[in-house]
């Protein structure tokens, strides 16, 4: 159990600018420090910035809460405040079990050091002790797939050798409270969906765990609960879904739309220039996070700078393995192809079914090009990003099923089904097995 | 639709009575803005005790990977350092070793002094070394100066052979009576401890202290009988040299040595000044402790 009550922490931002000071800093400092008293008011005000202001939550043994929220919003200095990595300026803290903080994946590997000694030091440092570690090698080395590589120090690994090593000894701490900041977002997919399993197996074990997570995929995957920061103030705790939603649907910085106000210093050249990218719903409204089972468009509008030209547009669907799941082209829309072009503002959409992309975050890469010759006149990858979420109950692809889906597309598709009459050989139903 | 809608409002605060008391056994931290109890964090230190263990053995195993000699390099740097002293003092300046070959003299003085010089430096610039571990990960942060000043007496064991090569070969004083080495290896490292402590905590804040420890300890060792004998200090100037805890450390290890009476007086005012730094260590590290992930 995790009792947050009314939790503030302050950093002066002298401090957070300059990150360290030298004595010959210190000086003036103090001497300041002592003609302020003459100053009657001069020290009253002081640049504090509140990384967490007055938090306050509980989580109960067995939950598995969600942190989101933007960059700057405080998220990871919640969870250095609870890992006692640094003190909070006011309030109280209380955790009744055991605590893994997993803020980085290999804290404490040293890459002169071998795997077998990597394995026992990061242990000891996450707060294992040596007859556990010792214990559980085995067990660390079966799930990290390196049994071969365990004597080789750690800095002749492959990077997904290196993420499956540290991970799995993090993953072998067993605590009755973990804490883990964003190390899905790191290693390839196969890691990240067996660090999912490994969180999914702590928490149906009893086990509390905080998860901050940019992934909004995994967050609803994970979490039942989660808990929303802006600011350093908690601004929503509730139901996963819920609580996602309004987070993906706040403020004006979406990452699913991107606008380049100023012609000159849009991408492009002098044929043509981007203005905007960005996805609506089918309702038409910006939408960083889409319904797995509902269609969208992404628009792109760009500024036709010459007569007698012809650019079009492309876009590409890249998903966060860095798969181009799809290249569509406006060329596919024949009477516009065949318009003649004035300079100007121009809009195109391109559809996307529902029912037909896998859920997870996508990213999308547009370009403004022409043919006969070919010339790239703009292109610019991840220029926004979004979401497909899987909230369907029995009606999507999945069905019922809840469990993982493999597939990087996941297409609604045809399915012919019928009974054909014929007699049930004997043998079977007297109850024998029959292959 | 709405899209303020939150859902649930936050989830209600325990009531007046508080959190439930935890469960017998379970184990309860309690975080809050002030600083925890000393005694609290002395039980932390405790719990974590195999990590000194771990760290000094991982700065072993690192500090000799890939060199060519490896924990050779242990023997050989105070052996090279007692050569030269020996030609520039021994036979040229012809510094009086109180009847001891001065081979023997010096290396017995260099050795508690490496001791104590390479914890000092170990430790001072460990806590800025090792902002992996302090901004990652929660442990109670006297343990890294602790480990770094561990992590020297094994090379100091290992330098030791050079140490019995040079009694076998000039003669000295092999008896059970050496086992007084041991207190006064640990005055040693508790001493380093002290000192290179207080300096890693000033120096997350203040980096000068990386270009004022080599000056420093040089300052030090001139002040300490290492390569002259305490006995060539004038008798008014002794009282000086009683307050460096480090002369009479290194007065106690030759006495050990070469069976010479032990001068009790200063060992014991000498642990006093040791325990008061170590106090004040303890005392400025715990003071900034809890600021160190913010500066680092």
């Amino acid at each position: 159990m995790i009792v947050v009550d009314h939790v503030t922490k302050q950093y002066a931002i002298g401090a957070v600018r300059a990150r360290y000071g030298t004595l010959r800093d210190a000086v003036p400092k103090v001497m300041r420090a002592m003609t302020r008293r003459f100053r009657p008011g001069a020290a009253t005000r002081r640049n504090v910035i509140n990384a967490l202001n007055d938090v306050s939550f509980e989580v109960k043994a067995g939950e598995a809460v969600g942190i989101i929220g933007r960059n700057g919003a405080g998220k990871s200095t919640l969870l250095k405040v609870l890992g006692r990595i640094t003190q909070p300026t006011r309030g109280a803290i209380d955790l009744y079990g055991r605590v893994g903080s997993l803020l980085e994946v290999g804290t404490g590997f040293h890459p002169e050091l071998s795997g077998r000694e990597n394995v026992i030091l990061s242990g000891a440092i996450l707060g294992m002790r040596r007859a556990e570690i010792l214990r559980q090698f085995d067990a660390i080395v079966a799930f990290a797939e390196v049994e071969r590589f365990i004597d080789t120090p750690v800095k002749f690994y492959s990077s997904g050798m290196y993420m499956r090593l540290a991970f799995a000894v993090a993953a072998h701490l067993q605590p009755e409270i973990l804490l883990i900041d964003e190390v899905l977002a790191v290693g390839d997919s196969n890691f990240q969906k067996r660090c999912l399993g490994k969180m999914e197996e702590f928490r149906s074990v009893g086990r509390t765990v905080l998860f901050v997570s940019h992934n909004m995929a995994s967050v609803v995957r994970l979490c039942q609960r989660v808990i929303l920061m802006q600011d350093g103030a908690l601004v929503a705790d509730g139901p996963a879904d819920q609580v996602t939603r309004r987070y993906l649907q706040s403020g004006s910085g979406s990452p699913a739309e991107r606008i380049w106000p100023d012609v000159s210093s849009a991408p492009g050249d002098g044929v043509a220039r981007l203005h905007a990218v960005r996805i609506r719903d089918e309702r038409g409204r910006i939408a960083p996070t889409v319904d797995v089972r509902k269609p969208f468009d992404v628009e792109v509008e760009y500024w036709a700078l010459q007569t007698g030209t012809r650019p079009t547009v492309s876009i590409h669907l890249v998903n966060e393995e860095g798969i181009t799941l799809l290249v569509s082209n406006d060329f596919n829309n024949r009477a516009w192809w065949r318009t003649p072009r004035e300079p100007g503002l121009v809009r195109c959409a391109c559809r996307v079914p529902g029912n037909f992309l896998a859920e997870g975050q996508l990213f999308i890469a547009a370009a403004v090009c022409s043919y006969n010759p070919d010339l790239v006149h703009a292109l610019e990858y991840d220029v926004v990003s979004f979401q497909v979420v899987d909230r369907s109950e029995g009606d999507g692809v999945r069905g019922d099923y809840a469990g993982n889906w493999p597939g990087v597309i996941r297409p609604m598709l045809e399915w012919r089904v019928e009974s054909i009459p014929a007699q049930v050989p004997v043998s079977t139903t007297s109850g024998d097995v029959v292959f | 639709m709405n899209p303020t809608a939150t859902g649930p409002a936050l989830s209600a605060r325990p009531s007046a009575s508080g959190p439930q008391p935890p469960a017998p056994g379970e184990i309860h931290i309690a975080i809050r803005s002030t600083r925890p109890p000393l005694h609290a964090e002395l039980r932390e230190l405790w719990a974590h005790r195999e990590l000194f263990y771990f760290l000094a053995w991982r700065d072993i195993k690192v500090r000799y990977k890939q060199t060519v000699l490896g924990i050779a390099w242990a023997v050989l740097q105070p052996a090279l350092t007692m050569i030269v002293f020996t030609l520039f003092f021994g036979k040229l300046a012809r510094v009086p070793s109180d009847g001891v070959a001065y081979p023997l003299f010096a290396y017995a003085g260099i050795l508690p002094w490496t001791l104590m010089a390479a914890g000092v430096g170990a430790s001072s610039g460990s806590v800025v070394g090792s902002p992996n571990l302090i901004t990652k990960v929660y442990f109670p942060r006297m343990i890294i100066p602790g480990a770094a000043v561990l992590s020297g007496l094994v090379d100091f064991l290992i330098a030791a052979v050079g140490l019995a090569l040079l009694m076998t070969r000039y003669g000295g004083h092999v008896s059970w009576t050496l086992v007084w080495l041991v207190p006064v290896v640990g005055l040693i490292l508790l001493l380093a401890a002290g000192v290179g402590g207080f300096l890693a905590a000033i120096n997350v804040k203040y980096r000068d202290v990386r270009y004022i420890v080599p000056f420093f300890m040089q300052l030090w060792m001139f002040a300490t009988p290492v390569i002259y004998s305490a006995s060539l200090v004038p008798a008014r100037w002794r009282v000086f040299l009683a307050l460096n805890p480090m002369a009479s450390y290194i007065e106690a290890f030759r006495a050990v040595c070469f069976d010479k009476p032990l001068d009790w007086t200063a060992i014991g005012l000498s642990t006093l000044v040791t325990l008061a730094m170590v106090m004040i260590a303890v005392r400025a590290f715990r003071t900034v402790e809890q600021t160190f992930a913010d500066y680092i």
